[in-house]
């Protein structure tokens, strides 16, 4: 079946997104089994947790001597957004129980910002497929070379780490063009801006929902 | 690191990832509900890219990352390729990276 072209867009970028989360799996890989955990458990929390941002907090939690109820604590407030995006995929995601099941799996920042950037349903159910699976392929896939490599190239030195903000900023775009979407996005802003500095990591992303609440009023 | 740990976050993880996606399902919900979760990527994503781009940790940093991600805002609004706006955005905090900005 020929590649129709909407895809491609989605497809070159969900690589490039991929092969940056590659890099910072190898990081994970290599921070993890330094932190005392297997090779086994490290490869287990990528393919079972698969949650980037968490398990880097568990991670550097337990290396500097903090408590496994801290790591656990630290790595569920960073998770609990995807039950947000959950929500909202919802909504896009069509599709039986087992599909749902598998689906929720790779329903993180990077899938739905990819998918809600679509015009149409159809193409925000693919981008959703394609960029999930592209990044939990490469996140896998540099966690085991990490884990097993014991060593990492710095993925700063390449500026990987701005290779996310950067995405999603060219995927939040589609989400401006009305007022109320405006609005949203801008108090989602200041509200992590001004929260990140005073609460836990991990509450800002959700304190920042409270910019949907200029859905309330009838348009 | 122990098993126990491992275990219980996976759990966790997919509890939250699959709450929506299942007890929503594919039902309809009050139009309200509906209006705010469509404004959910608004303001998560900006939110997001305000973590990713001044903070680490729980300390608001200025860096690298703040040209790389300008960079981006102009490709971006100049509606460059997806591709291109993230590889763009790399290459600019590399650089200045490379410039001696932290």
């Amino acid at each position: 079946m020929p590649t129709p072209p909407d895809d491609r867009q989605v497809i070159a970028a969900s690589v490039t997104l991929g092969a940056a989360v590659g890099v910072f799996a190898i990081a994970f890989g290599v921070g993890s089994v330094s932190a005392g955990a297997s090779v086994a458990q490290t490869c287990v929390m990528s393919l079972l947790v698969f949650t980037g941002a968490s398990q880097f907090l568990a991670v550097s939690v337990v290396s500097s001597g903090g408590s496994a109820l801290s790591a656990f604590g630290g790595a569920v407030l960073l998770a609990a957004r995807n039950a947000v995006y959950g929500l909202t995929m919802s909504r896009h995601l069509g599709g039986a129980l087992p599909t749902r099941l598998v689906a929720a799996q790779i329903t993180i920042d990077e899938s739905t910002a990819m998918a809600t950037a679509q015009p149409t349903p159809h193409q925000r159910r693919r981008a959703f497929w394609i960029t999930g699976a592209s990044v939990y392929v490469f996140w896998n896939i540099g966690t085991l070379i990490g884990a097993l490599a014991g060593s990492a190239v710095d993925p700063e030195v390449f500026g990987l780490d701005a290779a996310f903000p950067a995405g999603f900023v060219a995927m939040v775009m589609p989400h401006l063009e009305t007022p109320r979407g405006r609005a949203a996005a801008l108090t989602g802003a200041l509200l992590c801006l001004v929260t990140v500095p005073v609460l836990p990591v991990g509450l800002p992303i959700l304190v920042a929902s409270a910019g949907v609440l200029f859905g309330v009023r009838r348009p | 690191m122990t098993w126990l740990l491992v275990l219980s976050l996976a759990a966790a993880a997919y509890l939250f990832k699959v709450t929506g996606l299942v007890i929503v399902g594919g039902r309809s919900l009050p139009p309200v509900v509906e209006r705010c979760l469509a404004l959910v990527p608004a303001a998560l994503i900006s939110a997001l890219i305000v973590k990713d781009t001044v903070s680490v940790g729980d300390e608001l940093v200025l860096d690298a990352r703040l040209p790389g991600v300008l960079a981006a805002v102009v490709a971006a609004r100049l509606r460059a390729p997806l591709i291109v706006v993230i590889i763009l955005g790399a290459s600019v905090t590399a650089a200045a990276r490379a410039a001696g900005l932290d």
